[in-house]
């Protein structure tokens, strides 16, 4: 790892002056970019840890769960009230990587990051969420914008992630086995933003809605209509762990299973 | 240099580090603790778990400064000053849960929290779940997983085995 310059700022508005160097990199729970640091996949010159800023917790109200980025996995796993308001959050965050990765790493740092086969886009893509920084709200089908790319411009800060209430909402995800990264995970929600079917995992270009399962589901919520309906592969990740194809025929079991799993 | 205070084992301790000093470097090479172990160093195996307030994380994938003012625990700390082991410590002994004992320090430090977080019991589903983060080479996990529910009554102050069979 490259040496950088330490900062824990105490205010937003200190990360955001520290932020506005392009070689300036913010610091959540360091899951992805301390791995990334040691790779020397990049050499910031000031590193900025965010976990004095007061963007930890959750709060439910009006229909709506925010959850402050620098809420960490763990946090929302056993949070109550999340468990009571949209239980398919909680139990995604209580599956995502191991035990020791869900006490570090952050909801922020997640979205932030966008990878591909990370679990929480689908859960902020299929409940229409929307992204708090310290400039804007981003609504979630702006905010996700290919692999590892997201409609956040250098220096901004995500402060939280504001999920309304759904009526039934379900994540099921087939891991890998090594990484529990999502070989493919499907959220299902029927909810105020309407029926919303997100994968991730999947495709080249990361979480993207499934349209036609949407359209199926919004005349019947049921498993069963589903059924017959093809996911094309074309677009979809090809590796060691799984061909296109492989992981088209997922997408379909993943979706029946959590269509099934919302009740 | 940055300089970072913590607690470490109960003791306070401090040292000056780089700013991209990991946690695991400063425990093994400024403060000599080197149960800790570096099986990976790509945040995947569990060789290097510790508690730091109260939580087992991979203190390879944080950097020392991260911990400034944090409580850690080591697998040195575990022990009572007279040489009992910790419960943990004394049940993967009895259920011989190691064999090179590489991936020991981390796995009866991930052991320990897991039992610590599910007072109601622990399904042996569970426990194998909750070593997802810690990889053992040698042992194939089943006597890892017996020493763990063997542990469970004990740390919770029952004297019956924990249904996790
Ligand atoms: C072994 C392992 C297994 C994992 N398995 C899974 C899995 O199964 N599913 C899954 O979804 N994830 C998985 N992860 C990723 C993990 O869950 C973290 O969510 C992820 O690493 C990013 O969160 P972080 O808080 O650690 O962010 P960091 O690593 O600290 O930061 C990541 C990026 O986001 C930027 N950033 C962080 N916070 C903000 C913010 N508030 N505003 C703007 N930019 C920000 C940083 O600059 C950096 O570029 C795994 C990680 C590991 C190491
Ligand atoms: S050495 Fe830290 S996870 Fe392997
Ligand atoms: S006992 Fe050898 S790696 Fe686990």
């Amino acid at each position: 790892m490259y040496d950088f310059a330490y900062q824990k700022p105490a205010s937003i508005a200190d990360a955001a002056k520290l932020l506005a160097d392009p070689e300036a990199k913010a610091l959540a729970g360091g899951m992805t970019l301390i791995p990334v640091l040691k790779q020397r996949l990049n050499k910031p010159a000031t590193v900025v840890d965010l976990s004095k800023l007061g963007l930890a917790g959750i709060t439910v109200s009006g229909g709506m769960v925010a959850i402050g980025a620098m809420t960490t996995h763990v946090t929302v796993a056993r949070s109550a009230e999340v468990k009571k308001a949209i239980p398919a959050l909680a139990s995604l965050a209580a599956n995502i990587g191991d035990r020791a990765v869900r006490y570090r790493g952050t909801i922020g740092g997640s979205l932030a990051n966008n990878d591909p086969t990370a679990d929480y886009p689908a859960a902020v893509l299929a409940l229409g969420a929307t992204i708090k920084t310290n400039r804007r709200s981003i609504d979630a089908d702006s905010y996700f914008q290919g692999m590892f790319a997201t409609a956040l411009e250098p220096g901004e800060i995500i402060t939280a992630v504001e999920f309304p209430v759904p009526e039934k909402a379900a994540y099921v995800k087939f891991p890998n086995p090594a990484s529990r990264y999502a070989m493919v995970g499907v959220f299902v929600a029927k909810g105020p933003k309407g029926v919303r079917v997100a994968v991730t995992g999947a495709g080249q270009n990361g979480v993207h809605r499934h349209t036609a399962f949407e359209q199926a589901l919004t005349k019947s919520w049921s498993a069963a209509a589903l059924d017959g309906i093809a996911t094309p592969s074309a677009g979809l990740n090809s590796d060691i762990h799984g061909s296109a194809e492989y992981r088209a025929h997922l997408v379909g079991v993943m979706a029946k299973r959590a269509v099934a799993a919302a009740g | 240099m940055p300089q970072v205070s913590l607690t470490v084992n109960g003791k306070p301790a401090s040292a000056e580090v780089e700013a991209r000093t990991l946690l695991v470097e400063l425990l093994r090479e400024k403060l000599g603790l080197t149960g800790t172990h570096v099986g990976c160093d790509t945040s995947q195996c569990g060789a290097c778990v510790v508690h730091v307030d109260g939580m087992a994380v991979k203190s390879c994938t944080m950097l020392a400064v991260q911990a400034d003012g944090a409580k850690v625990t080591t697998i040195e700390g575990l022990a009572a000053a007279d040489g009992t082991l910790h419960p943990m410590q004394e049940m993967f002994r009895e259920h011989h849960a190691l064999q090179c004992g590489f991936c020991t320090p981390g796995m009866v430090m991930t052991a320990i929290d897991l039992v610590a977080t599910h007072p109601d019991g622990l399904t042996e589903e569970q426990i194998r779940h909750g070593l997802e983060g810690n990889l053992c080479r040698c042992t194939g996990y089943h006597n890892i997983v017996k020493a763990i529910a063997a542990a469970w009554p004990l740390m919770h102050g029952k004297g019956m085995p924990a249904a996790a069979e």
